[in-house]
């Protein structure tokens, strides 16, 4: 393989692996704010795809992404109001189920809103022919905007936990939430927050990714299994682990086409994942950098303690 | 807690099943009995599931992946030219073996991070049988000829031996919901009990909860895996949807919506629901009712259908 | 005394950077009573953990009845003949206080898992054995009349007697009791006081932790002072009481708290 093909299984993987950590990001942020595991977290980026395909029929394609953030945030947001917030100390197992059945109940929607087939929004920039040429390689200007979209929502959000008034306070909330309560700080509406911001930066990297992975009514799932991986590899508190573990984790998984058929692609990130909660459960950044991150948190039960 | 004197429920059940049958060939509407044999195959699996999820409190979101290992083992089998009794008992050992294989080091795993874990075995199974030409990929595999049994009995979708089938299947079911109350009353039933409750008491006393979790699990999987293989022999052919999340989340919501801890609960809730799914009932929602049903028990009624009715708790 | 049941030697641990336990030693002789006293965060719980097998010490030694058995996991622990109880009682839930019992004589009975599956043809006379010795030793605790009843719905006081009695059920060699006049009113508490000593006379060795000054001077043969993670410490309860050590310990600056004080001054 040469260095050109070999620095395009990179930066392909790079991109992909950038999309999983913004999954592993939302599962990280509504972790923190609510100890629940969202399974739905993949959905997000299907509706935000899809919605985002029926806006730009008749609206310019930056509004009807716009549109579509704002819309999947508000589902978000809707999702823990009607199903999760009235629930009093229910166990883990329940709300594990719930989330699943949730995700199960958001596909099956758009399935019947949308329909089965593979759709795309249309490129950013450019079309599918045009490319850009980088140290040799050849690659799309999308893979451009994957990379852009994803470094700005996590420099985003790193200075919002880190310099906003909310963004601290949701810090407290997540570390101590009883003191938080006692400052004021009313965590319900924080936990509202934090599902927004899940769900809208995932709708968001559904969009920008669209174009070139496509988006279909079952795309959630295996997102949703690969972006736990990157959750679990930053160790469930760390959003600057979790990119680093999405990089890991994309490129591995593109660098597995050239060994593995094709097929066997997904199952790559799920034997990592596997693997990590086997053998190094509490990430592989635990104790790196921790205190630096914006949540800057320890997962508070490590994989084989959780849910008593 | 269960009733002492099991035998008069088994009685019910058993005369249903025969009165149903009587009832359908009578008005000559047995292809109904399809139905309900394959309703049958399935509820073996919520059986099983029902006793590592309800009694010993482990999760399992793959479970439908020991369906399909059984299945499809007995597909390659019995499509390869190898001795036609092999293909039952090697889908059960094949997955008995795997099951051992990922038990060990997944039930070390609570809560979230052990349902992710079944999760992705689910889909790692899936994406195998999806990528494997040995496995017809995305065609499955057909033509699967009949399984013979003793004295003229078959597992296979003909219609001549439709009766035949049905009371195979559901015997196979009741042989199994009699071995789970077996173990549910038993001094292994409470060290399991004891374990959903409270491991490191559990531990206190003596028991080995690793030893007794993986012991559940891989009786649980069987039970999935000779449902998938028997079933394969029935249908006369298997497909990749067998492993998909879809059919995992589904003997989930079965179990959950029949209660958890009740084997009874998750047998009368499966055979109705999975009947109702396969007569098309559902329509396009089929997907859609299974997984609302899930979420309306666990919000609503995280007992089931029955504990509604029922004085007595059992944490879920 | 004649060879200690249980014998603790140089026994460290560390939870993250804090040394918890720091050479602590000591032995229990058998059929006797040893209560571990001390103030709060003295380590009292965890060395009960390390015991019972809930944690691996990093350093030390644990010989029970000539085995050595720091490092081995609780069941193991259990399986050998020691039984505990917990500070907050920790019945099964959903279970009676009958099959809660028969859950702490799992190890006395014989069988296993497929016989299980076969159900009362297989196991039937094992089970009713079972029944009938987890009955005997409700009766012996007096709360035979609740054996149906759920254990969790029960009164607190009721409850701890029927993990004392789940602790039983194993016939332990030994018997590790963590603070059971907790949450307990005076007459409750002088019960459980009964409780144990019937105990102690059917031969079993009781190691007990406890802040109930009353409780452990009445019923203790040996005390043992723990502080700061190492046996300060030991003797007959009078003697233990005279010592300078232990009264500044609970009278000093901060040490214990109040009604500790109280009762070590009252004793």
């Amino acid at each position: 393989m040469s260095a050109a093909q070999l620095f395009q299984y990179l930066i392909s993987g790079v991109a992909t692996g950038s999309v999983y950590a913004i999954v592993g990001i939302g599962f990280t942020i509504i972790y923190n704010s609510t100890g629940i595991i969202n399974f739905a977290q993949g959905e997000f980026l299907m509706l935000g795809g899809m919605i985002a395909l029926s806006l730009q029929a008749f609206l310019p394609l930056p509004l009807a992404i716009t549109g579509a953030v704002a819309v999947t945030g508000l589902v978000g947001v809707l999702v823990q109001l009607v199903f999760l917030s009235w629930l009093r100390k229910p166990g883990v197992l329940r709300m594990i189920i719930i989330t699943i059945g949730l995700s199960i109940l958001m596909r099956e929607a758009a399935l019947h809103v949308w329909d089965e087939k593979v759709h795309a929004l249309p490129y950013w920039s450019g079309d599918e022919t045009s490319s850009l040429a980088v140290l040799g390689a050849r690659i799309s200007p999308q893979v451009a905007w994957v990379l852009a979209v994803s470094a700005l929502m996590v420099v985003a959000l790193t200075l919002f936990f880190r310099f906003t008034l909310t963004g601290k306070a949701m810090r407290a909330c997540a570390s101590n939430p009883a003191a938080a309560r006692l400052c004021g700080i009313r965590a319900s509406w924080l936990v509202s927050l934090s599902f927004f911001l899940a769900a809208a930066m995932g709708a968001l990297a559904g969009c920008v990714v669209s174009p070139l992975t496509q988006t279909q009514y079952d795309m959630g799932t295996s997102l949703a299994v690969k972006g736990f991986t990157c959750a679990v590899l930053g160790g469930l508190g760390n959003v600057g682990a979790a990119v680093a573990a999405g990089i890991l984790v994309g490129v591995l998984e593109s660098a597995s086409i050239s060994v593995l058929p094709l097929a066997y692609k997904d199952v790559v990130a799920l034997t990592i994942m596997l693997a990590i909660l086997l053998l190094r459960p509490q990430g592989l950044f635990a104790g790196i950098g921790r205190r630096r991150g914006p949540l800057g948190l320890a997962a508070e039960k490590g994989p084989e303690q959780a849910g008593t | 807690m269960l009733r002492r004197f099991q035998g008069a429920p088994l009685l019910l059940f058993a005369g249903l099943a025969i009165l149903a049958q009587v009832a359908l060939s009578t008005l000559k509407a047995d292809f109904y009995l399809t139905q309900l044999t394959m309703a049958a195959w399935y509820t073996l699996v919520a059986l099983g599931l029902c006793l590592l999820m309800g009694y010993a409190g482990q999760v399992s979101m793959g479970h439908a992946g020991f369906f399909a290992i059984g299945g499809y083992t007995a597909a390659v089998i019995s499509t390869a030219g190898a001795p036609a009794w092999l293909s039952i008992p090697a889908g059960v050992v094949v997955t008995a073996g795997v099951a051992l294989l990922v038990g060990i080091p997944v039930l070390r795993l609570r809560g979230h991070y052990l349902a992710m874990a079944t999760l992705a075995f689910g889909f790692i199974v899936s994406r195998i049988i999806l990528g494997t030409p040995l496995f017809g990929q995305a065609d499955g595999i057909s033509d699967i000829p009949a399984y013979h049994l003793v004295a003229g009995l078959a597992i296979t979708g003909r219609r001549a031996l439709r009766v035949q089938n049905y009371y195979i299947a559901w015997a196979v079911v009741a042989l199994g919901l009699v071995l789970a109350l077996n173990l549910v009353r038993s001094r292994t039933g409470r060290a399991l009990r004891a374990i959903h409750g409270d491991e490191e008491a559990a531990a206190a006393s003596g028991i080995s909860v690793a030893r007794h979790k993986l012991a559940v699990f891989v009786l649980s999987a069987v039970y999935a895996g000779l449902a998938g293989a028997c079933l394969a022999h029935f249908n006369g052919g298997i497909g990749p949807g067998e492993a998909g999340i879809m059919k995992s989340v589904r003997y989930v919501a079965l179990v959950a919506a029949g209660g958890m801890a009740n084997l009874w609960g998750t047998l009368t809730v499966s055979a109705a629901l999975t009947f109702l799914s396969l007569r098309g009932a559902f329509g396009l929602l089929d997907d859609a009712v299974f997984g609302g049903l899930l979420v309306a028990i666990m919000l609503f009624a995280p007992q089931g259908v029955f504990g509604l009715l029922r004085r007595q708790e059992k944490v879920p | 005394m004649s060879e200690p049941v249980l014998r603790i030697r140089d026994l460290h641990h560390w939870f993250g950077g804090l040394h918890v336990i720091s050479g602590a030693a000591f032995s229990c002789a058998p059929a006797a009573v040893t209560a571990i006293i001390g103030p709060n965060g003295a380590g009292k719980t965890t060395l009960f953990n390390l015991v019972a097998g809930t944690f691996s010490p990093v350093r030390g030694s644990i010989v029970f009845d000539g085995k050595a058995i720091q490092g081995l996991p609780s069941h193991r622990v259990a399986a050998l003949g020691i039984s505990r109880t917990f500070q907050t009682t920790r019945l099964f839930p959903g279970m009676s206080v009958l099959e809660n019992v028969m859950v702490g004589r799992h190890r006395r009975a014989r069988g296993g898992f497929l016989p299980d599956l076969g159900g009362r043809l297989f196991n039937g006379r094992e089970e009713s054995r079972m029944r009938r010795a987890c009955m005997d030793i409700l009766e012996s605790l007096g709360i035979a009349g609740l054996a149906e009843q759920e254990a969790r719905s029960l009164p607190f006081g009721r409850q701890r007697l029927v993990e004392l009695a789940r602790a039983l059920a194993s016939e332990p060699k030994l018997l590790l009791l963590d603070e059971p006049a907790c949450g307990l009113n005076p007459s409750e508490t002088e019960e459980m006081a009964r409780r144990i000593t019937a105990v102690r006379e059917r031969g079993i060795t009781i190691l007990i932790v406890e802040h109930d000054m009353s409780l452990v001077m009445g019923i203790s043969d040996r005390v043992v002072v723990l502080s700061f993670g190492s046996v300060i410490a030991e003797g007959t309860p009078r003697e233990v009481q005279a010592n300078d050590q232990v009264v500044s310990l609970y009278l000093g600056a901060g040490a214990g708290d109040e009604g500790d004080d109280r009762e070590a001054a009252r004793a």
